[in-house]
């Protein structure tokens, strides 16, 4: 069904439009996700807030998700195109499931289909407004990869989205070793959380922390961090020079 | 001062929506108003549509796109429902909504929030703003007036409320959004939808209480001046 053709102008140099659509903008966004790899498998972070423009809008969406038995997605920008991936990936893991071979997509598999994705749609100018973090453990193998909206994609020992790169990936750097146990890991993340809570003005103190691997997938229950503003500075910031911030 | 009307603007639907669900059901609530540019178009539309017996959505934004994407709904659950030979759900309601909404993202301007009741899952809420994002929540608001709401909603809302405690509730709501958004007036609709059936009510302004600044509605200035003399002065 052709609902609404859009007009253009006799002059136009693009080509056929009317069944085409194409994402200028995005809506109702998330923001950073973080994740690193383990001793175990691979710990990912994200809050669950989604933005509209300025407003924090929605509260409890839940921007990680477990794919298959091998992975574990996350996704910032627009959760209206990250819903339309995961259906595209239920599709892809229902036809895996269906050869009944026994074999399953790993990581590095799933990865490389979300590359495909994103990059022929940024090649048509209707990307899917996304940066995604795709983690997983087949066979022993630990997988970390990111993808974003225009088809960059490469894997890491450690992997943030938006604001994450800034913030996160510098502490990552200083501090991420080889075979991290789960409670350093996790700590490590949430000192990642907490510095982007403090900076980044689209972050919500609602979070997930997921944990993938041999055995399988597991999303923690929401929770907030605590925040620490105590400091003699704070107090007076201004006693220095009036006026001042 | 702008003298010139755009009387050719878009009919938007300026407006305040709200769905909230209780033990029991869902109440859905909104204003009335439709303004054309700066000219209200109409001071009492029906912003709260029937999808089936027993899911309605509200409508916020363009009219004529969140009319067009209530019409097509319409018509493809009616065939769902002789197709599966009983009642549709909320939950396949809106995400129908959410296909044209998402698939459609760049010519269409409309928020919608779907609220319904069936036997597999009781009252649910959901929430499709612009882009087409689907999203449940036990409560929902929308349309411009929901800005003022947000402060409102994070203290006062809670779960489990009786069904006219949640009617209260969501008619205090759009009236204190009416107060402070330009593009919400006139009057509020509530529809509770619930296993009993449905339910729509109207409260005119009158008939909503008064808020700061407000002032209780006269006849005439002669009703005042012509009642007991004299008048304390109202500073």
């Amino acid at each position: 069904m052709n609902f609404m053709a859009s007009k253009q102008p006799e002059n136009s140099l693009l080509g056929p439009e009317s069944d085409s659509q194409r994402t200028l903008y995005p809506y109702v966004t998330g923001t950073s996700v973080v994740a690193l790899k383990y001793k175990d498998g691979i710990l990912m972070a994200a809050d669950m807030g989604g933005s509209y423009g300025s407003t924090l809008r929605y509260k409890s969406v839940e921007r990680m998700k477990p794919i298959g038995k091998h992975s574990l997605l996350g996704a910032s920008g627009e959760i209206s195109d990250f819903q339309e991936i995961l259906r595209y990936l239920d599709e892809l893991i229902l036809y895996d499931n269906m050869w009944d071979d026994g074999n399953s997509l790993g990581p590095k598999e799933v990865h490389n289909y979300l590359t495909r994705v994103m990059y022929n749609r940024r090649n048509k100018f209707n990307p899917l407004w996304n940066s995604l973090v795709l983690g997983g453990v087949k066979n022993g193998q630990k997988y970390l990869g990111t993808v974003s909206m225009i088809g960059v994609n490469f894997e890491d020992n450690h992997v943030a989205t938006g604001f994450g790169n800034h913030l996160a990936r510098p502490i990552l750097r200083q501090e991420w070793h080889e075979n991290l146990s789960f409670e350093d890991g996790v700590r490590l993340l949430e000192k990642c959380m907490r510095v982007l809570l403090y900076r980044d003005r689209s972050a919500v103190n609602k979070l997930q922390i997921a944990k993938i691997t041999e055995d399988g997938v597991t999303i923690s229950q929401p929770y907030s961090l605590k925040t620490y503003w105590e400091f003699s500075a704070f107090e007076n910031p201004a006693q220095g020079a009036i006026g001042s911030w | 001062m702008d003298l010139e009307m755009n009387l050719n603007a878009s009919h938007s639907m300026g407006t305040t929506i709200i769905g909230v669900t209780y033990n029991g059901g869902v109440v859905l609530g909104a204003d009335s108003r439709t303004s054309t540019g700066m000219y209200v178009a109409n001071r009492a539309s029906d912003k709260i549509t029937q999808l089936t017996d027993n899911v309605y959505v509200c409508r916020s934004g363009s009219a004529a796109d969140s009319q067009i994407v209530s019409d097509y709904i319409r018509y493809f659950l009616h065939q769902h429902t002789i197709q599966l030979g009983q009642s549709a759900t909320s939950k396949v309601a809106a995400n129908l909504i959410r296909l044209l909404s998402y698939n459609n993202k760049n010519m269409l301007e409309t928020g919608l929030i779907v609220g319904g009741w069936d036997k597999y899952e009781g009252g649910k809420i959901y929430a499709i703003p612009l882009g087409g994002t689907l999203i449940e929540q036990p409560f929902a608001i929308g349309g411009s007036g929901s800005s003022y709401l947000y402060g409102f909603f994070d203290q006062a809302w809670k779960e489990g409320m009786t069904k006219d405690e949640a009617e209260q509730f969501v008619v205090k709501a759009v009236s204190l959004a009416i107060a402070r958004d330009g593009a919400s007036g006139g009057v509020v609709r509530t529809v509770i939808i619930n296993s009993e059936g449905v339910t729509r009510n109207f409260y005119p302004s009158d008939k909503l209480q008064l808020w700061h600044e407000e002032l209780e509605p006269q006849n005439s200035l002669l009703d005042l001046l012509n009642s007991s003399s004299p008048e304390p002065m109202n500073i």
